[in-house]
């Protein structure tokens, strides 16, 4: 069920917006924020909330990296795998991660706490390999640094 | 030292400055001077003049953009200008470090271009990743509707302008302006059919400017200093200064708002540091992912669209990507597909099959099972995918880093089909 708080959020920005459907993205990003991802469910009651077909805001849901319509853990692990990151060592970091964490880049820990997803270039380019986890950037990384990085988010 | 007005006022770690310290600088003043000695023409006449062009990649100069909107009081209303803030070309990260560092600047920018197309809603577009530059705009978007700097009638001088911070929900498509537009409307970020372009018929249908963020931040410095000022920053004949970066096996590796025509070789050398002890350089990409591949006997290029062109490659974005001689080249070239291939929306066929088939062969030479005719088929996309043959620059943008690459590194395609594997490995 959308809540109270969402509807409410997801009004305001549309009506800062233009129209309706130039507040789809915004009102899937509100959702996304509270549940860390747009279930079938959700989708089927935002579409109803906001006036446009299902298939519609699916097709947008779709388009964008970051709206995840699968379930992703507490932390949101994405790792740039662009061309400076991969010069400086990006594999490297990607396979202790995936080694650490038991998953592979696309999935989700079992105890659901670390989602990996690989990322276009991060803008960090001059301090790579960069990873973000959830709004925080570490750069400069290597693999011998993750541990101690990782244990900051529970 | 040579002049630094889009960066000088940027203290790395400090935290932007807030309003009364960028006033304080002389922040402002070029507003002032736009919206009560000039008109909308006389504005675009001196950006014009000028000669800046576009720095988010294609280097189209901005005061000939402006001058396709329709102005007077027959045009369209509303319109729209729109700050590009999708900064996701591989390689590049000089808009980030604007808008971190100075986000009024930009702001101011954007102010006095709307009031050149006599825009009334401006968007700034910016992608969720940079979320420290999304915390900057808002407190600096806050800050200057509160000073009287946007909202209604700015400065007294009956302008008025709307401006809201747009954070996308990723995707390289919408840093093409057609595919940012759809992004705004809420739809999936495909380009569009060009023409009409988006100065007459853009956002919802009215006219609307995109620009790129640093493009932005030159306008108020050529308003408050003139046309001749920002011709003079410059060492070659396009006007002003030029925020070039480094990135890779280099010493260095940084951002540096520089006179523009800087020659890649004092970028690289006494700004980067050189190469990092024990590493050559192989080649560069001049100006992020989809630019093509320049050597080391184009040092001496000055960095501009037009020294860049004739060299036989493109300036775009302006920050140089380095392959060092113990990176693979076919794997350089194959993380530069990757991501092409990953990030096209899949509007027109020959990007979305082509660069997905282009992913599949030359990951095959890497790992040790190409052939041949892999090169062959290279070869053809590489026609395939020119200008013209797709429906953005997407596709033809990739194609830049591989037909370069097959040129200058054609024995390491073919060491890779005759070896068992890479050789780099």
């Amino acid at each position: 069920m959308l809540e109270e708080i969402e509807m409410r959020e997801i009004d305001e920005d549309r009506a800062r917006c233009h129209n309706t459907r130039a507040g789809m993205i915004e009102a899937l990003k509100i959702v996304q924020r509270r549940r860390g991802w747009i279930s079938d469910d959700v989708l089927y009651e935002l579409s109803a909330h906001l006036g446009v077909p299902p298939g519609e805001l699916d097709s947008v849901a779709t388009f964008y990296n970051l709206i995840f319509r699968k379930p992703v853990g507490r932390h949101r692990i994405l790792i740039c795998d662009s061309v400076t990151c991969w010069v400086m060592g990006e594999e490297d970091l990607k396979r202790r991660l995936s080694e650490k964490l038991g998953i592979a880049p696309g999935e989700t820990t079992r105890d659901g706490r670390f989602t990996l997803v690989p990322n276009a270039c991060l803008g960090v380019c001059d301090r790579a390999p960069a990873i973000m986890i959830d709004d925080d950037l570490h750069t400069g990384l290597t693999p011998a640094q993750l541990d101690a990085i990782l244990g900051r988010y529970e | 030292m040579a002049e630094r007005p889009l960066t000088g006022d940027i203290r790395p770690g400090e935290g932007p400055p807030r309003l009364t310290e960028y006033e304080r600088r002389g922040g402002y003043a070029a507003l002032k001077k736009a919206l009560k000695q000039m008109d909308p023409a006389g504005v675009a006449e001196e950006v014009k003049r000028s000669g800046l062009r576009g720095r988010g990649g294609a280097g189209f100069p901005t005061g000939a953009k402006w001058s396709f909107v329709p102005m007077g009081t027959d045009a369209p209303e509303p319109k729209y200008l729109v700050a590009n803030g999708d900064e996701m070309e591989p390689g590049t990260f000089k808009d980030r470090y604007l808008l971190e560092g100075n986000p009024h600047q930009l702001i101011e920018g954007m102010i006095i271009a709307a009031f050149a197309i006599q825009a009334s809603v401006a968007f700034i577009f910016i992608r969720e990743e940079y979320r420290e530059a999304c915390a900057a705009l808002t407190r600096a978007l806050a800050e200057a509707f509160a000073a009287g700097y946007l909202g209604g009638n700015i400065l007294g001088s009956g302008f008025n302008l709307d401006m809201k911070l747009h954070v996308s929900a990723g995707r390289y498509m919408c840093g093409e302006e057609t595919g940012l537009i759809n992004a705004l409307e809420g739809r999936r970020a495909v380009p569009r059919w060009k023409p009409p372009y988006p100065q007459t018929a853009g956002l919802w249908g009215k006219p609307t400017v995109v620009n790129n963020i640093e493009t932005l931040c030159c306008v108020p410095h050529i308003v408050l200093k003139g046309a001749e000022y920002f011709k003079g920053l410059s060492r070659t004949g396009e006007g002003g200064t030029k925020l070039y970066g480094v990135s890779g096996k280099v010493k260095n590796p940084g951002c540096w708002e520089l006179p523009m025509g800087t020659s890649i070789r004092e970028i690289l050398e006494e700004h980067a540091g050189g190469m990092m002890g024990g590493f050559k350089l192989k080649g560069l990409l001049p100006g992020g992912a989809s630019t093509d591949f320049l050597l080391e006997e184009h040092l001496d290029v000055n960095m501009d669209f037009e020294s860049v062109a004739k060299a036989g490659s493109r300036m775009g974005t302006g920050t140089i990507i380095v392959l060092d001689d113990r990176t693979c080249p076919v794997g350089f070239i194959h993380n530069l597909q990757k991501f092409f291939s990953r990030e096209s929306c899949g509007w027109c066929t020959p990007c979305r099959e082509g660069l997905a088939w282009v992913e599949k062969t030359l990951a095959a030479i890497e790992e040790g099972r190409g052939t041949r005719e892999d090169i062959g088929i290279l070869e053809f996309h590489v026609r395939l995918l020119a200008p013209g043959r797709t429906f953005c620059a997407l596709a033809p943008g990739a194609m830049e880093p591989l037909g370069s690459g097959l040129k200058f590194f054609r024995d390491d395609f073919d060491r890779h089909i005759s070896a068992p594997s890479c050789p780099w490995r």
